[in-house]
């Protein structure tokens, strides 16, 4: 009709939420058939199996389960039932604080590499030996060296956000146009005001596309890290709720760890565009 | 003879030339520039133009030869000698007014905010830029107008000797007459030194007291000084019916045309080459010569 003109973004999102729904509804409908396909047997039956909680949970279940986590998120009943914000909350410290110490580090060193090219060239081998491992495959050195489960996963995330962060500064601080730096030059800047008055600006864009990147793959990992460290945090949460077949929790946590690295990368996307600059 | 405000003496530059070889740009080069002087440099594309220019702004070091400034050896880049390059070279980060104040605070550290806002804002107005255009970022400012920021931070700084490589190279003609009657504005209020790069022979012949020529590289020279014997204050439009426009602006283009090319690839047969001063004066009573040859043709050694 020509009396409805909506902005694409309207549409878009209209999409959108028919695309939920429709999703949400052939799920809904989709459990009772696979409890029907999956007939009982008569040991299942015997051993009080396949009960509804085993199957996979209609979408409103879900969204029962959120009302109830979300109305109270920082319960604490014991080590092995906490709220989910709580979870969250040890997953979202151990990868502040595991990349923190890795931008401190990766920051000057890659200005560093970026303005030197014998420090380029000299370490460059380690960071291409290093930068492939999966940070993952550092657990068990991490646990033997440290003895501590809490900074292990720690230094894991620490080891896989240092490398995006390191070469984007690298690659950032080289690029700096020398027509710039002529003007710091002729303004008699000494290095640390060159620094920060020309060359981190100039920068800002690469480097801080480097620790989106950085944050994105702390996020992805400290999942599995808290998985096999367990105790407390989201990646444990999602194992213990699988280790009590209770798969409600699961996608409801499942959602929730999509929900939290889409807010960190929003952050960082913000962050983004405040240093961006048209040349 | 007192040694002028600034003295280029003995300059040569030689960079590999990419097969093993040495390539002379220029050899022995030695002119000078009075204070409060405005010289244009023409010349041809690759002669070696911005190679003096870089090496005068201290970004760059000659194979050998000594730059002085006020009798002291010039080493490395400094506030005294304000540089606008052709690609204006402004922070896209910064507004036109922060570029303006970065270069202020950097000469003035002592001077309070507001005050260095202030004398930013004067400059930047003295070349037509005023109100909301100076909060602009320079990617939403024309190519005029960023060249004008430019010009306005330097001047603003109050450098001994201003270095100008071709600041209007990039722009439209229109342009380029407007701001270059800003720049002689802004220069005439300063009595500043200039030292100008371009290739653009009416420009040269509207902003200059002397221009010097050099000729065509490899071993380009720096071969005449020709004086513009046209007083200011100067004007687009009546320099042109000026006596002395044509005869020099034909001498100009005679050089540029032919001799730069028949000078060029001789090595220096001197100590110092020094280039030939060229006075072109048709006003005086004793002017009978209708050819553009030089009245006066001092010859030095
Ligand atoms: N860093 C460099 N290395 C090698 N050759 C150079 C370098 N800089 C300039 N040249 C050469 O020196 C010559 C003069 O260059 P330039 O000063 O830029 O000329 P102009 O500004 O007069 O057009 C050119 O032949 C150029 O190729
Ligand atoms: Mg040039």
């Amino acid at each position: 009709m020509p009396s409805v003109t909506l902005s694409l973004n309207q549409r878009a999102a209209l999409l959108s939420i028919v695309m939920l729904v429709v999703g949400l509804l052939i799920w809904e409908a989709a459990i009772p058939a696979q409890t029907l396909a999956t007939e009982l047997t008569e040991y299942e039956r015997l051993m009080g199996l396949g009960q509804e909680r085993a199957g996979v949970p209609p979408p409103s279940d879900v969204l029962a389960k959120a009302w109830e986590q979300l109305s109270d998120p920082f319960y604490d009943a014991g080590p092995n039932d906490k709220g989910i914000g709580i979870q969250i909350g040890y997953s979202i410290y151990r990868v502040l604080t595991g990349y923190i110490l890795a931008a401190l580090v990766a920051i000057p060193l890659g200005f560093l590499i970026g303005m030197s090219p014998i420090a380029y060239k000299a370490l460059n081998p380690f960071i291409q030996v290093l930068r492939p491992i999966s940070p993952l495959a550092w657990m068990p050195l991490a646990l033997f060296i440290i003895q501590d489960s809490e900074a292990s996963a720690i230094f894991v995330i620490f080891i896989c956000s240092i490398w995006p962060m390191l070469i984007n500064t690298a690659f950032g601080v080289a690029g700096v146009r020398t027509d710039w730096v002529n003007v710091a030059r002729t303004h008699e800047l000494g290095s640390l005001k060159t620094a920060f008055m020309v060359i981190l600006p100039a920068a800002a864009p690469t480097i801080i596309t480097g620790m989106r990147i950085s944050i994105g793959i702390a996020w992805l990992v400290i999942v599995a890290a808290e998985m096999l460290v367990g105790g407390t945090g989201i990646g444990y949460y999602v194992w213990n709720e699988w280790n009590n077949l209770d798969l409600t929790s699961v996608i409801f946590s499942i959602l929730m760890i999509g929900v939290v690295g889409m807010l960190l990368d929003s952050a960082f996307a913000f962050l983004q565009r405040a240093v961006a600059y048209a040349e | 003879m007192s040694k002028p405000f600034l003295s280029i003496e003995r300059l040569t530059q030689q960079f590999p030339d990419g097969q093993g070889g040495t390539l002379t740009v220029f050899e022995n080069a030695t002119f000078g520039i009075e204070k409060g002087e405005f010289v244009c440099i023409l010349g041809h594309s690759g002669c070696g133009k911005s190679t003096i220019m870089n090496i005068l702004a201290g970004l760059a070091e000659p194979t050998s030869g000594v730059v002085k400034m006020d009798g002291y050896e010039v080493s490395g880049p400094s506030l005294d000698r304000g540089v606008v390059f052709q690609n204006y070279s402004l922070l896209p980060w910064l507004s036109a007014l922060k570029n303006v104040t970065f270069g202020v605070h950097a000469r003035y550290p002592d001077w309070s905010k507001t005050k260095v806002i202030e004398h930013a804002k004067t400059y930047l107005s003295m070349v037509g830029l005023e109100g909301d255009v100076v909060h602009r970022k320079p990617s939403q400012l024309s190519g005029g107008m960023r060249q004008r920021v430019s010009i306005a931070r330097a001047f603003a700084n109050h450098p001994k000797l201003l270095l100008l490589d071709e600041p209007f190279g990039a722009l439209d003609a229109l342009t380029r007459g407007t701001i270059q009657d800003e720049l002689l504005k802004i220069w005439g209020g300063t009595e500043q030194t200039v030292f100008m790069i371009t290739h653009d022979i009416d420009e040269a012949i509207l902003l200059a007291d002397r221009i010097l020529l050099m000729s065509n590289g490899p071993h380009a020279q720096v071969a005449e000084a020709v004086e513009i014997t046209i007083p200011r204050p100067r004007n687009r439009t009546e320099i042109v019916e000026h006596p002395n426009y044509y005869a020099i602006r034909n001498h100009l283009v005679q050089f540029l045309g032919k001799r730069s090319k028949e000078l060029s690839g001789k090595a220096a047969d001197k100590e110092d080459m020094s280039p030939e001063p060229v006075r072109i004066d048709k006003t005086g009573p004793s002017e009978s010569d209708a050819e553009s040859e030089p009245r006066l043709r001092a010859v030095n050694d």
